[in-house]
């Protein structure tokens, strides 16, 4: 034995390189002659934009003044015109007075999905959570219950309504988006083929017609004396929209999967539906994080859409904002503003997308 | 030492049969795969099924828990007729354990879920005992200390093992093991023998498909000889070594041997 381990080289360190400062800039960015050009024409560039977009936008801005100040200084930004409409870009024609009960449905709803980032608490007892969170909001927003006075839906806008659209159609659109994939899977012919047709027909017709469709067309066949709520409507038609998107991205995951998988649940006795929920599904869809976010994300941002037909979303309250004399020409601010909403909750997403990748990826 | 070389068999098959098949015929779209099989299994009784590729020993014995859905013929598990009623299908498959050579452990759970998911979902039992149950196979199979791990961290005979601990622990009544050895390093061989040997002496009923002839020698009361879909050749390990009738089984002997 010891002849033998006589003859093995000892174990060594890997070599360490220390480069400091000077060393990473020499490596990183003049590391021949074509990367030092475009380092230099970079910091060129930067130099003559930044300082000058600075300057509009903290320096020479007007923050709380009216529109009369903004036009006398039009050198800089005119954020007045968003501190000033604050509250209607956000909550647009829901009554002035009442405008605290959409904002508490909101501070609801950002608890909510702020709790359930970490997956340790997703027990039963956070899905009851959200049944009383989801039921309390809708009482919040439409009241007519324990003395909170009605409003109308077609008082609804702003944020709410963006925040409404976009969490509603994305945590529906999922598990239907989820069932068609199988169902696209699936041996029986008939499911297989309308889960096909559904998918193909959806995936064929713009987002818009489609809302056209929900709100014009749809209303016609009911019988007389019936209607539907047009955000409900709105609603249906991003959920439908977005699942058929899904359908194909987790139908790429599970046939990422192996046989061997489903017939080693087999072999255990596990039915179709056990299977699925317990083997083939958690890895799939882990497999599809990425791509599936990528359609959330264009899903939320699709959601502004419904500005075609009359709904007062985010981006339709900010443009009537912009439609008022007193404000007008001030659109750069306005649409910095909404960008950096619907930036926050896209960053968000994907951001809690790759912790989600991460945590999972240990297995 | 050498379980191999023991060369004890011990503890009888019993007359009381658990699966049989008559006249099964299977076809993969024109191709005839199997063609008239006839076996009966006993209790405690443990074959081994070798022959060249191709010649439908894994189809055999994936018809048996219908991972494979034969055609013509009748097979029979523990009393039961595999036909399309599907709670027979799953309740033949909780007592038929299988083994395949990829080992298909679920890469998403640790090797203790991996072991309890069947006792827990299927079998009912209470997470605690399961996990104990599982705990009592993996000490069996010599990895008890990488419950907490994940498949992809374990060597491939480590995986083949916590497989057969797996299936054990739906305490079944008959175990598939279909060529368990095949995509294993040679050196992982022997641990993955040393367990289906030790469960050999314990007394399970064994289908094994395997190219391993010692094993076949050392643990199989009878060694079936496949070829062209059908059952060339039965025989006692001794007589199909040492003896063996048909042509064609003498031409595989000398090839594989």
């Amino acid at each position: 034995m010891e002849a033998l381990s006589a003859n093995i080289k000892e174990d060594l360190k890997p070599p360490r390189v220390n480069i400091g400062i000077i060393g990473w800039v020499r490596a990183n960015l003049f590391n021949g002659v074509f990367n030092s050009i475009l380092t230099i024409v970079m910091l060129f560039l930067l130099w003559k934009t930044i300082p000058p977009l600075l300057q509009w936008a903290f320096i020479d801005s007007t923050w709380l003044a009216g529109s009369a100040s903004c036009r006398q200084s039009p050198e800089g930004a005119c954020w007045s015109i968003i501190s000033k409409n604050f509250r209607f870009i956000i909550f647009g024609f829901y009554p002035y007075e009442l405008q605290w009960r959409p904002l508490v449905a909101m501070i609801i709803l950002f608890s909510l999905l702020f709790y359930s980032r970490n997956r340790n608490n997703w027990k039963k007892s956070l899905g009851y959570a959200w049944i009383t969170g989801l039921i309390l909001m809708g009482i919040l927003m439409k009241g007519g219950l324990l003395g909170l006075k009605s409003v109308e839906t077609t008082q609804w806008g702003g944020l709410p309504l963006t925040l409404l659209l976009a969490v509603f159609g994305l945590t529906a659109a999922y598990p239907l988006g989820v069932v068609l994939a199988l169902g696209r899977q699936s041996k029986m012919k008939g499911v297989k083929v309308l889960s096909i047709l559904y998918i193909e027909l959806i995936r064929g017709v713009p987002l818009i017609s489609l809302l056209f469709m929900s709100s014009i067309i749809f209303p016609l066949f009911l019988p007389e004396g019936i209607t539907i709520n047009k955000i409900l409507r709105a609603q249906v038609a991003i959920i439908l929209f977005t699942a058929a998107y899904i359908a194909e991205v987790v139908r790429g995951g599970l046939q990422g999967m192996t046989q061997g998988q489903y017939e080693a649940a087999e072999a255990l006795g596990l039915n179709y539906y056990l299977t699925l929920r317990l083997v083939i599904l958690p890895q799939a869809l882990k497999i599809v994080i990425p791509p599936t976010v990528s359609i959330l994300i264009s899903a939320f941002k699709d959601t502004s859409l419904v500005v075609i037909i009359a709904l007062f979303d985010l981006l339709k309250t900010t443009q009537s904002v912009l439609s008022n004399p007193e404000w007008m020409g001030f659109s750069r601010e306005a649409y910095m503003f909404i960008a950096i909403l619907y930036f926050a909750g896209c960053f968000s997403m994907s951001n809690y997308s790759r912790k989600l990748e991460r945590e999972l990826s240990r297995g | 030492m050498n379980k191999l070389s023991k060369g004890k068999r011990g503890n009888q098959a019993i007359d009381d049969p658990i699966i049989e098949i008559s006249n099964m015929h299977k076809w993969f779209g024109d191709f005839h795969v199997l063609k008239g099989i006839d076996l009966t299994v006993q209790k405690k009784e443990r074959i081994v099924i070798c022959g060249p590729s191709g010649s439908g020993k894994s189809t055999l014995i994936r018809c048996i828990n219908r991972l494979e859905e034969h055609q013509k013929g009748k097979i029979t598990v523990d009393n039961i007729e595999l036909t399309n009623n599907v709670k027979n299908i799953e309740k033949i498959r909780t007592e038929v354990g299988m083994v395949f050579q990829n080992f298909n452990l679920f890469p998403h759970l640790t090797i203790i879920e991996n072991l309890t998911l069947g006792p827990i979902w299927v079998r009912k039992t209470p997470k605690a005992k399961a996990e104990e149950d599982a705990m009592f196979y993996l000490k069996k199979v010599n990895i008890e200390e990488q419950a907490k791990k994940y498949p992809g961290q374990l060597s491939g005979g480590q995986q083949q093992r916590v497989a057969i601990a797996r299936s054990l622990c739906m305490n079944p009544k008959v175990m598939l093991f279909d060529e368990p050895t095949s995509a294993l390093d040679p050196e992982m061989i022997k641990e993955v023998l040393d367990v289906m040997i030790d469960l050999a002496h314990e007394g399970m009923t064994m289908i094994v498909v395997t190219h391993e002839m010692g094993f076949a020698k050392s643990v199989a009361h009878r060694v079936l000889f496949m070829d062209f879909g059908q059952i060339v050749e039965t025989n006692t390990p001794e007589e199909f070594f040492t003896n063996p009738q048909n042509e064609r089984t003498k031409l595989f002997l000398s090839q594989i041997l």
